[in-house]
């Protein structure tokens, strides 16, 4: 069953180039989506208001902004804060992805990780939003 | 996914590049406190390393840079101390997996499972019980839950030294902020260290963006106050004896590093001192000499010479010395346009396989710093107008991914890096048609190729319509050009149809100390840099022709140019039948400058000429010499130019 995808737009952040570019095709296997890619916290931050965004998957440990400060400042904006939000990070972050889960994300994925778990993820919380 | 090999080499090069570069900055300074900042650095490193290894399927290197990361991940988070031995064994480590590295160019991989067990057993054996302070209630807890383990860390960290926490908010355009608020925690880094950035809309404007910044500070509110005009908030107040605290001595002071680290402003003052001893060398072997006429059997003039050659010994010795603690490897840039190539690459989704060689040649600082971004521009232009999209090579047979070959190679004085790709090609007939269209040559006139592809240096000129993002940032081949022959260096193009191009640059290996050739034009003298120099020969007039309103001289069968440097500057010369040619340059940019006199070999430090006559061309610089004389250097490389370009007569200035 295909999902109806076409024109959402998720937003990956993310600073590592071949992770983003991972979750990217791992996403694009699923369907027709807008996807914007951040490298940042700070390009995360600059690119939210040109999109309506039906997800975020974002990193924890990033240089500028960390993912749990993005996490805070999308779910204490009214403007974004249903957007669905999921962690993908490393095993090292343990306590950060519940300090991130505390925050309001939705899910949480660790790397490295098998695609059809990120893609089962996603699915849920697209659906959790068009409720 | 698999990256392939070439590139997981090379960038695991990188990488560990950096590491050793991060562990560097540990070892100098570990004994005070080393910055937090750069242990999380390496931390990352590590972790890019770990994932680059998992991606590319290297279960060694995985293995080793995951115990690695696991161990540096203790040490940012302060349950390992930064300790000698702690550094030493991460400079091992970082041998190690170099040394797997190489493994894997050879094909003989190297076993890292012994390695993986070191790094574990450290680890263990290097925790220590240290407890944190505990902060809640000392801290509101809306901050707390938005830190990350290590930013909880480094805040607990400051508080245990007595540290004062404070919190400031600031508001930037949304469009401009990072670079608003990299200035602003420019700021507060300076007075201490900045532990979180928290983005926040709350009261903030539409298009705009609010961050409270948490940071730490050994000074207190009042004295930190005169520093922000935004309002401060202390979190914690601290324990301020008001007074720098003194950083209490580790148990040994004695550091393991035998590196330290200058700033290039020393050497360059080191140098020009030594510049001044070699003139006063000079003004003793002078002294002696005109002693001798005077009086020829003075033993203390035996001893004045005897002292001046020793002097001139020991001073060229300590020169080389200076000039060598200069001299960086090329390696070190070539690997930062590796990472631009790549990324460019994956950006333009062009494939662009890069090859590196010469990594070894050393060139000093100054130049190497000065020579990246006309590099960064040329390779930058490779991508982007040179290499084709895949379809066109494939449809031109040729191989799917580019090639971009980056050679550096010493040539006596002169260090030559070559930028060669495998694209198109430079078309020659459409740089013809818009050098015609800006005027820069008559439709009519008859130039030869290599005549038509040096129009590309023209300030402003492009063959692109369309300016890409890459490369159209407003620097053009005529920067790249400018920048060489500041440097004392100059480019030349070869170029192929459908074969590539391949763009030289040779650059002096050091700006510092020159020799020089003194030579005189009428009651004038000049200095001519002798690195530029290939021969002096003597030259009689009458063999002198004029071809198309140029001078030339046939020297053994083949055409020099020939420039009167006292016609050049309107300078009155000897009316003598013989006359001597300077021959500067090579290959087609050689010529020959002709001049009355060659009268002796110098060594010179050149002074610019300072801001009243910078504009003046033909010029390089000036140099003091023998008793207190100044003279001016010739800017061989824009007088080459000048004769490439333009049609003989006229004034040169």
């Amino acid at each position: 069953m295909q999902e109806e995808t076409t024109g959402r737009a998720i937003l990956i952040v993310e600073d590592s180039a071949t992770t983003r570019a991972l979750i990217r095709a791992v996403i694009e296997e699923m369907g027709d989506f807008t996807i914007l890619e951040a490298g940042s916290g700070f390009e995360a931050l600059k690119l939210l208001p040109s999109h309506e965004f039906h997800l975020v998957v974002t990193d924890v440990n990033m240089p500028d902004i960390n993912g749990l400060e993005l996490i805070n400042f999308i779910k204490n904006n009214p403007r974004y804060s249903r957007i669905p939000l999921i962690i993908v990070s490393t095993e090292r972050s343990e306590e950060d992805k519940k300090r991130g889960m505390a925050l309001g994300a939705r899910a949480y994925i660790t790397k490295p990780f098998k695609a059809q778990e990120l893609q089962e993820v996603i699915r849920q919380s697209l659906a959790d939003e068009s409720l | 996914m698999k990256a392939s090999k070439k590139e997981f080499i090379a960038e695991t090069e990188d990488i560990l590049f950096e590491c050793r570069q991060c562990i560097l900055e540990i070892q100098d300074t570990y004994l005070t406190a080393a910055n937090p900042d750069t242990i999380n650095a390496l931390f990352r490193s590590m972790h890019t390393l770990k994932g680059l290894s998992g991606l590319f399927g290297n279960q060694g290197i995985t293995g080793s840079s995951h115990a690695l990361e696991s161990l540096l991940d203790d040490i940012r988070l302060g349950r390992i101390p930064v300790t000698e031995e702690v550094v030493n064994f991460l400079f091992k480590s970082i041998d190690v997996l170099s040394s797997a590295i190489n493994g894997l160019k050879e094909d003989s991989p190297v076993d890292l499972s012994v390695h993986i067990e070191e790094v574990r057993n450290f680890r263990s054996s290097m925790q220590s019980g240290e407890a944190e302070p505990d902060i809640k209630g000392l801290i509101d807890n809306a901050i707390l839950k938005v830190l990350s383990e290590y930013e909880e860390h480094r805040l607990k960290a400051n508080i245990r030294t007595g540290h004062g926490i404070y919190l400031v908010n600031a508001i930037f355009d949304l469009a401009t902020f990072d670079t608003s608020l990299e200035e602003f925690t420019k700021r507060i880094r300076q007075e201490g260290e900045l532990i979180s950035t928290l983005p926040t809309s709350t009261d903030v404007p539409e298009g705009f963006i609010g961050f409270n910044l948490m940071f730490a500070s050994g000074k207190n509110v009042q004295a930190l106050q005169q520093h922000f005009s935004e309002n401060l908030e202390v979190l914690f107040p601290g324990k301020h004896t008001d007074q720098q605290t003194i950083p209490k001595p580790a148990h040994t002071m004695k550091s393991s590093s035998t590196t330290v680290r200058v700033d290039i402003d020393k050497l360059d003052r080191i140098l020009n001192t030594i510049g001044e001893l070699t003139l006063a060398k000079d003004a003793i072997r002078r002294i002696g000499t005109e002693m001798e006429g005077a009086d020829p059997y003075s033993p203390l003039i035996r001893d004045i010479h005897k002292i001046s050659v020793s002097l001139e010994r020991r001073l060229g010795e300590l020169q080389d010395e200076v000039l060598a603690i200069r001299m960086v490897p090329i390696g070190q840039i070539i690997s930062r346009l590796a990472q631009v190539i790549r990324r460019y690459s994956k950006e333009t989704g062009k494939e662009i396989e890069l090859t590196l060689y010469g990594e070894d040649t050393e060139v000093d600082k100054s130049i190497a710093e000065e020579i990246v971004d006309p590099l960064m521009h040329l390779v930058r232009n490779a991508i982007d107008h040179g290499i084709e999209p895949a379809e066109e090579r494939l449809s031109k047979g040729k191989r799917k991914q580019g090639t971009i070959v980056l050679k550096a190679s010493q040539k006596g004085n002169h260090v030559v890096i070559e930028v060669v790709d495998d694209g198109r090609g430079i078309d020659i007939a459409k740089v013809r048609e818009k050098a015609i269209e800006k005027g820069l040559m008559e439709p009519d006139a008859k130039l030869e190729d290599r005549e038509i592809i040096d129009f590309i240096f023209a300030p402003g000129f492009s063959t692109k319509d369309v300016v890409s993002e890459f490369s159209g940032r407003g620097v053009g081949m005529d920067v790249v050009k400018e920048k060489l022959s500041l440097l004392g260096g100059f480019t030349e193009i070869h170029t192929k149809k459908h074969k590539g191009t391949t763009i030289t640059l040779t650059l002096p290996i050091t700006l510092a100390i020159i020799r020089a050739l003194l030579v005189r034009v009428g009651n004038h003298r000049f200095v001519i840099p002798l690195s530029a120099v290939s021969e002096i020969i003597a030259i009689e007039t009458k063999d002198i022709q004029t071809i198309e309103r140029k001078n030339v001289y046939y020297l053994r069968g083949e055409m020099l140019p020939i420039i009167d440097i006292g016609k050049t500057f309107l300078l009155e010369t000897d009316r003598n039948e013989q006359r001597f040619g300077v021959v500067i340059g090579f290959g087609r940019r050689k010529l020959g400058l002709l001049v009355d006199e060659i009268m002796a070999q110098h060594e010179i430090v050149i002074k610019s000429l300072g801001e009243y006559l910078k504009g003046l061309s033909g010029f390089a610089g000036a140099a003091e010499i023998g008793k207190h004389e100044v003279i001016l250097v010739l800017d061989v490389e824009s007088i080459i130019e000048h004769s490439l370009t333009r049609q003989e007569g006229g004034a040169y200035v």
